[in-house]
């Protein structure tokens, strides 16, 4: 059963330009496509977009939809996923991705609700391969595999959607790499006229009032991390973390264990319910390094771990491995950083 | 103004306690080899419910589960902290079916409980982290959805007013009634159990939990009908056979992997001041540091 379908890519856009996620899943969805021998489409949907193609094309995007209406921006949930409903009815894309960000999320799951396509959430990986339905024998060609760590972090799935269309996935920022594939790539615009894809009874949820935080921190783009798990055992500890990561000029991460205790905040968890990072140095204290860590660590230049524990799993993927109590450890390291770095 | 409020809420294996034989061989989850908990964003949606009845006296919180028989354990904690009834949804045709599945026969519950102002729920539960059922069973039903609720700010003339905790910050947004709110755990923590309560609902069973009680404890059920709960299954809810369970499931596991990690030639060292002070150096020298 060869599908000829396209593939096609959610990309949120705002304050004019389009989310990292969506770049990131764009080259990621260029090379599915290509790999498939179909199109990579776009969709962008929101007001102002004016000259958005541009953002996308360098991308190898083929093919961008633009609805644009004042009244779809900011996002709202029926009003996109309407506009995806009646979209996807009309071309029939195979596989839709989105990002697992708070409209992704919001959005997916409606979309794939309507349309009863399957949809698996936080992808750490994304391919493409066959599969043969073990009760009746019946073979798939070219399905998407949508990988991700499950259930406590012993395991990986691969989940397939054999017989429903779009097989839709998300997967948070940074998971995926964002290049540019051709910067003098060029494709095609399809302007849809939103009256035909959203009716004014979807417009039911109003948006009182917006206030835009920047995040604080940005453990994403630091290039050190000293990042804390539940074996550092206390908030106090923490302080520790913290005093090593500013002498080192970098930021403190947490792993979610660390999260859930209330040690750290949530946006500095790392990990696949959390932030991927790829530091140059991943300084990992008291992490027993479960898959879910891992798969939002393992691309980090350098690693060290420093643990009671010599048998930790994450000593497995580590470059050095200091086994020891971390009370002890990190003070250690601030003094001879101090004493050799002038 | 007296509402009919749901909680959804799910019992959910304790993630943190996960053995080897968590995993079925056809890649299910099996449940009944794990400790149990109630979801905790959940908890945090049964306190948004609980102040909204607080706020309107004369309504009821029902609380609504899927699973197996012994989620009716969720329930007795849910109506300790202060809920008025629960019902298990429980049928082995529902078992191994993913979010959508569950969010369909989930809406079927629903739609049998008929008469309700506004669904809550937690944002998402620890073993699954999907985040899907909430918007799933609101376009299921029809009805909005506002997800990411960090507090419920006021519920009047058939809006309710939500302030949504979002990544990029915070947004406050209006509803018309009926909708589902799905709930973060970064809102209030769900009230600790009363005691009254405690005392006159402990025995609160539900149907199959009753079958394994003596006769004597069995005819004092029945003389106190609040402490029957519910339970349903497919059949009642009038769910198609074809949408539920493993059947109804799009997604299929294909295939479970133990991850066996390449391991690297780490260099090992104790917590000894030369070889630290070595180390150091060594990443001074090759610029990963300074």
């Amino acid at each position: 059963m060869a599908d000829n379908n396209n593939l096609i890519v959610y990309c949120e856009f705002d304050e004019g330009k389009i989310a990292d996620v969506s770049l990131e899943l764009l080259t990621k969805g260029r090379q599915l496509a290509t790999e498939l021998g179909v199109k990579l489409e776009a969709v962008v949907i929101g007001d102002k977009l004016e000259g958005v193609e541009q953002q996308l094309f360098p991308y190898g995007v083929d093919t961008v939809y633009k609805v644009e209406d004042k009244r779809l921006f900011p996002y709202t949930s029926n009003p996109h996923a309407a506009v995806l409903i009646n979209l996807f009815k009309e071309i029939k894309p195979q596989i839709c991705l989105m990002g697992a960000t708070c409209i992704g999320r919001d959005l997916g799951p409606r979309v794939s609700s309507c349309l009863h396509s399957g949809l698996t959430a936080d992808c750490t990986s994304l391919e493409i391969g066959d599969h043969k339905d073990p009760k009746t024998g019946k073979e798939y060609q070219n399905l998407l595999y949508q990988i991700r760590p499950a259930f406590g972090g012993n395991i990986v799935a691969t989940i397939v959607n054999p017989d429903c269309r779009p097989q839709m996935a998300t997967v948070r920022e940074g998971v995926m790499k964002k290049e540019v594939f051709d910067p003098n790539h060029k494709g095609e615009v399809i302007n849809l006229d939103p009256k035909k894809y959203v009716s004014d009874a979807d417009f039911v949820v109003e948006i009182i009032d917006r206030h835009i935080e920047k995040s604080k921190v940005n453990i994403k783009n630091s290039p050190i991390i000293v990042c804390g798990g539940y074996g550092v055992g206390s908030k106090e500890n923490f302080a520790l973390l913290q005093e090593l990561a500013d002498t080192l000029g970098g930021e403190v991460g947490a792993t979610r264990a660390a999260v859930d205790a209330g040690w750290a905040d949530h946006d500095r968890q790392i990990g696949q319910t959390g932030v991927t990072v790829r530091p140059k140095l991943y300084i990992a204290c008291g992490v027993s390094g479960q898959i879910q860590h891992i798969a939002g660590m393992q691309d980090s230049s350098i690693i060290i771990s420093v643990n009671n524990d010599p048998n930790a799993p994450i000593n497995t993927i580590a470059d050095y491995v200091i086994t020891g109590d971390l009370v002890d450890v990190l003070p250690k390291l601030i003094k001879y950083y101090k004493k050799n770095s002038k | 103004m007296s509402l009919n409020i749901i909680v959804l809420a799910k019992q959910v294996p304790d993630t943190r306690n996960v053995g080897k034989d968590a995993m079925k061989e056809d890649g299910t989850i099996n449940r009944a080899a794990l400790p149990a908990i109630f979801n905790p964003e959940d908890l945090n949606a049964l306190e948004q419910a609980l102040r909204l009845k607080d706020a309107n006296p004369g309504s009821t919180v029902t609380l609504l589960t899927m699973g197996l028989p012994r989620a009716a354990e969720i329930i007795r904690e849910a109506i300790f902290r202060g809920a008025d009834a629960g019902i298990v949804l429980t049928d082995r045709a529902l078992g191994g079916a993913d979010t959508l599945a569950t969010s369909y026969s989930l809406a079927q519950a629903v739609k049998k409980f008929g008469n309700y102002d506004i669904i809550l729920g937690g944002r998402q539960a620890i073993d699954g982290d999907t985040a899907q059922v909430g918007p799933q069973i609101a376009e299921k039903l029809g009805i909005p959805q506002v997800t990411y609720a960090e507090e419920i700010l006021d519920l009047s003339n058939g809006t309710v007013t939500v302030k949504r905790r979002l990544e990029s910050g915070v947004e406050t947004v209006k509803a018309p009634l009926p909708c589902v709110v799905t709930v973060n755990g970064s809102a209030a923590e769900c009230r600790p159990r009363n005691a009254k309560r405690l005392m006159r609902y402990k025995r609160a069973v539900s149907p199959s939990e009753k079958a394994k009680l003596s006769e004597e404890q069995q005819a004092y059920v029945d003389a106190h009908p609040y402490l029957q709960l519910q339970e349903w299954g497919a059949a009642y809810v009038d769910a198609d056979p074809e949408q539920i369970g493993l059947a109804g499931s799009p997604t299929k596991v294909k295939a479970i992997e133990n991850v066996v990690f390449t391991a690297k030639e780490s260099r090992r060292m104790d917590n000894n001041d030369e070889q630290i002070e070595d180390l150091v150096k060594e990443l001074i020298a090759n610029h990963t540091i300074g």
